[in-house]
């Protein structure tokens, strides 16, 4: 079979050949009075296959390109998007933007000085979509997932495994000489059963991700996630619905994190401060969560799904300590941010792709380690939840958060009661409140690929914490 | 780095070089979707703009079936001739790994004569600083509507202008050109001493002229002003009334228990046989009607081709039909045809399109004017985190009230849980004519016997 590879000719680069275009277009733009100018171009390579029960039955190559560019005058900005990366439709999309802002292209130089040298972050990474599985590979992959399921599971009604890559090249030009190339590669695989026996049912997902590691797939621990995911239907399948009720709540490692992610993380990004919809606007160097949380933000990890060698504004990312032993430190900023709030960029400017203006954006956020145990938290409840995977979630325009439970297990005198698990809870709070809860934490940290969809669309991420205990929690049930 | 593109959505240029690029791969059947859209939209922050965008946007999808008769797909938003080859030579390749247990076929319906939806003439685009006047405007009567109203955090007014366009091998060729604008108001309110509240408005139009900016404003004021005043509720079981939205929010979050393609593959909560099954309340009748006057921008046709039309699904509680493509129409055998739902892809995809509930009154008692002790649930949040479509399961935030003799006290913060099939068939009263909204509409539909959870 052939194997697909839509690389696009190397004419096509986006590298050092567009210097001329770009300062041209960015002259332009600073003579016609802007205060900013800032250019994103980017082509992309996606793949997505899926397979089902034993069959691939989704095979979905897409291409892309385009620019976006962003013009900066006042406390205002204008963005004008296009997939045309023709020097044409580029210089329409300039005047878009500034014409936005009332400004005009002018006769009259601008006597900008011109681009820095390119930080080119992409060198030693041009065999990575090469060097990503073929389809044929990808297929089998995804085919020894579904087996291993249906070898592990019972009462298995759907068996579903996929996988997805994402290649990206994108370039970044500003009036402030920022000149900077990457390449990013992002790989996710997921697999969703659904277990079923008469009118019990029980649907469980798992998901993983690693940024630029063409080698991902081949390591995905197949037969351990499987049986995993496969342990937890059997054990959801019967369990009973959760009774609604205000519990202590202890939240496993690594996907737990989203608590931290949705109830806190968004509301310190400035896209929050610039709107006033975030109640720690105002505490920085305060006391906003119990002194055994500090909280971290940061983009350098090797491989982690939120890692980046620079953001999507060619800063390249820092480790943002955010909360410090239950002290704000800092907020994410990015550009925009940097401009409105006076805090300063962080190297968080994310966007989904080149329709978005970049935004303050989470990249690998986790609460640090404790001195405790996993058991020594469970040991300190009488009668309480315990949360083994999470699902989804979401903060409102309050702050207030809400995230489903897809796995949870009571907690009876100091111990786990596997014997009792429990489905269809939903935690919610407002972080105000839930951050000094957060009494205890483990020493077991861990992190967990996901995605994360806001103002400027879905970025990679990942969320991560120890094992944590919530001295009392809503938990939303039947 | 581009060539220069086919004329935009110039049908037989772009038909003349799909066929010629096919012809040279040896390819007899392919077909091409593709969407162009310009988007323009506008922000604030408390009397001063704050973004401004636009956006130009193509997306094409390419399938071609090889020899053997399987499906290979490629998208690109490249429309430039050596783009489209590019996406041809992707999809054969794709081809060697199409699904050879159940491929899609064209849609024999693609060339059906297609009834033009005349209801909806586009607008025109007005100019951005039009645009950003009129929000700048509604930003401030929504300030100075209640001392407490600080800021509107989330407010934005957008058009854009579609182009879709489908062509097949087969001769098929569809076109349709849309407009749309919408106006979104969120206003955060916060009175000393309490939390903040928030609750807003949206609205749509084919056009900004045509948009009821007074309409979204006051909503959005009265209901985030409604919730000023909130107090905690007891967690317990309530008979609940949910407003039109939210109601279509919940129906939309379990479509698969009408997609015939979720059936098939055994994710659906119904299957094969369960047509003409009870699985409502008598009370309750559903239907999908893309075409409805009301319905902005409707499609004239769906991803495969297929006309698009209005669907009984639900009948006096009865479900009466599934939402199908051709794939799932063939699978299914039973003279079932496509009903102009399906999405394009390597594997076709179903949606609802635009859902039309309309239910009998039932239990005349219940009102929301005079009942006491329920809850009326005005909007649902995270459906994408706290909706077990394949369970059956959903346990969601919502901002709502508690209903007193007809007074409203806010709700502070609460979830309401539940299975879907029981919910559908405890559903007592329908109230009221139905309602529009962006995805539908419906009257407000009262469930008894549904487990609140207060926030203590």
């Amino acid at each position: 079979m052939p194997s697909l590879c839509l690389d696009a000719p190397a004419a096509s680069r986006l590298d050092q050949r567009w210097r001329s275009r770009l300062e041209e277009l960015l002259s332009v733009g600073m003579g016609a009075g802007a205060d900013l100018v800032e250019i994103f171009v980017e082509r992309d390579d996606q793949l997505n296959v899926l397979a089902e029960q034993e069959r691939i039955t989704s095979v979905s190559p897409a291409l892309g390109c385009g620019a976006g560019i962003r013009v900066f005058k006042g406390h205002c900005d204008g963005f004008a998007a296009t997939n045309d990366l023709g020097g044409p439709a580029l210089l329409t999309a300039l005047e878009q933007a500034l014409g936005m802002l009332g400004l005009g292209r002018s006769a009259g130089a601008s006597g900008w000085q011109g681009l820095a040298e390119l930080r080119d972050y992409g060198s030693g990474k041009e065999q990575w979509l090469k060097s990503c599985p073929t389809v044929p590979d990808s297929a089998e992959r995804l085919r020894e997932v579904t087996a291993a399921l249906a070898r592990h599971g019972r009462h298995l009604q759907a068996r579903r495994a996929s996988y997805a890559r994402d290649w990206q090249e994108v370039l970044v030009a500003a009036s402030d000489g920022t000149f900077a190339r990457d390449l990013r590669l992002h790989q996710t695989t997921g697999l969703t059963l659904l277990a079923a026996d008469g009118d019990y049912r029980a649907s469980i997902g798992r998901r993983d991700g690693r940024a630029d590691d063409p080698d991902f797939l081949a390591h995905w621990p197949v037969e351990d996630v499987a049986m995993s995911a496969c342990e937890s239907a059997g054990r959801m399948l019967y369990a009973d619905v959760v009774k609604a009720g205000d519990y202590p709540v202890v939240l496993a490692n690594r996907f737990g994190g989203v608590i931290f992610h949705e109830a806190c993380g968004h509301l310190l990004e400035t896209t929050q401060v610039e709107r006033g919809s975030t109640p720690f606007a105002d505490k920085l160097g305060k006391a906003i969560a119990h002194p055994a949380v500090t909280a971290i933000d940061e983009g350098l990890s090797d491989n982690n799904f939120g890692s980046l060698a620079m953001d999507d504004e060619g800063m390249a990312p820092q480790r943002t300590v955010l909360i410090q032993d239950g002290v704000l430190q800092r907020f994410l900023s990015d550009r925009a941010g940097a401009m409105r709030t006076g805090h300063p960029r962080t190297g968080s400017g994310r966007r989904q792709n080149h329709g978005f203006a970049a935004a303050s954006r989470m990249r690998n956020t986790f609460i640090a380690p404790g001195p405790h145990k996993p058991a020594e938290l469970i040991g300190s409840i009488d009668h309480g939840l315990y949360c083994k995977q999470m699902g989804g979630g979401s903060v409102g325009p309050t702050g207030q958060f809400n995230f489903a439970v897809e796995e949870a297990y009571w907690i009876e005198n100091g111990c786990l009661r596997e014997d009792k698990p429990v489905k269809g809870a939903t935690l919610i709070g407002d972080a105000v409140t839930v951050l000094p809860r957060i009494s205890m934490c483990a020493d077991d940290d861990a992190l967990a690929a996901g995605f994360c969809g806001s103002v400027s669309g879905s970025v990679y991420v990942t969320v991560g914490q120890p094992h944590i205990k919530v001295d009392r929690m809503t938990v939303g049930g039947r | 780095m581009t060539s220069p593109p086919l004329v935009a959505l110039d049908r037989e240029a772009l038909r003349q070089h799909m066929a010629d690029g096919a012809s040279r791969m040896g390819i007899a059947t392919w077909d091409l979707g593709i969407t162009c859209g310009n988007d323009t939209s506008v922000q604030v922050d408390r009397g001063e703009p704050k973004q401004l965008k636009a956006r130009q946007s193509t997306t094409a999808m390419v399938r071609v079936w090889n020899g053997q008769g399987l499906v290979g797909i490629t998208s690109t938003n490249d429309l430039s001739p050596p783009g489209l080859t590019a996406a041809l030579s992707g999809a054969q390749q794709a081809s060697a790994f199409g699904d050879a247990q159940s491929p899609p076929r064209l849609s024999p319906q693609a060339r059906d004569p297609l009834t033009p939806l005349h209801h909806q003439p586009r607008q025109p685009a007005l100019p951005m600083q039009t645009l950003l006047e009129r929000l700048l405007d509604a930003e401030r009567q929504v300030l100075n509507s209640h001392p407490a109203i600080s800021t509107v955090p989330y407010n934005g007014l957008a058009q854009a202008q579609r182009e879709r366009l489908y062509i097949n091998s087969a001769g098929a060729l569809r076109r349709q050109s849309t407009t749309t604008a919408s106006l979104w108001l969120y206003p955060r309110a916060e009175e000393a001493g309490r939390k903040p509240r928030s609750a807003g408005a949206v609205r749509l139009a084919p056009g900004v002229d045509a948009l009821d900016l007074e309409g979204c404003i006051a909503e959005a004021t009265e209901r985030t002003i409604s919730h000023l005043d909130y107090a905690p509720i007891d967690t317990g079981v309530y008979t609940v009334c949910f407003c039109p939205e939210a109601f279509l929010d919940l129906l939309w979050a379990f479509g698969s228990m009408v997609n015939a393609q979720a059936v098939l593959d055994g994710i659906s909560l119904s299957q094969r046989n369960s047509l003409g099954s009870q699985v409502a309340s008598p009370l309750l009748t559903v239907a999908d009607d893309a075409r409805h006057p009301r319905h902005v921008a409707a499609p004239e046709f769906d991803g495969e081709g297929t006309p698009t039309r209005r669907l009984p699904l639900i009948e006096r509680g009865h479900l009466r039909h599934f939402l199908h493509s051709e794939g799932t129409a063939r699978a299914f055998a039973d003279g079932s045809v496509a009903t102009g739902h399906a999405n394009m892809g390597a594997k076709v995809t179903l949606s609802p399109q635009w859902l039309d509930v309309e239910g009998q009154r039932g239990d005349s008692s219940l009102s929301c004017e005079s009942s006491s002790g329920v809850v009326l649930v005005d909007s649902l949040s995270a459906l994408h985190a706290g909706v077990k479509a394949s369970q059956g399961s959903f346990s969601l935030p919502f901002d709502g009230w508690l209903l007193s003799g007809g007074e409203r006290r806010s709700i502070e913060a609460a979830t309401v849980a539940g299975d879907i099939r029981s919910t559908l068939q405890r559903i007592v009263a329908c109230e009221g004519d139905p309602q529009c909204t962006p995805s539908g509409r419906s009257p407000h539909i009262w469930v008894e016997g549904l487990t609140i959870t207060g926030e203590a």
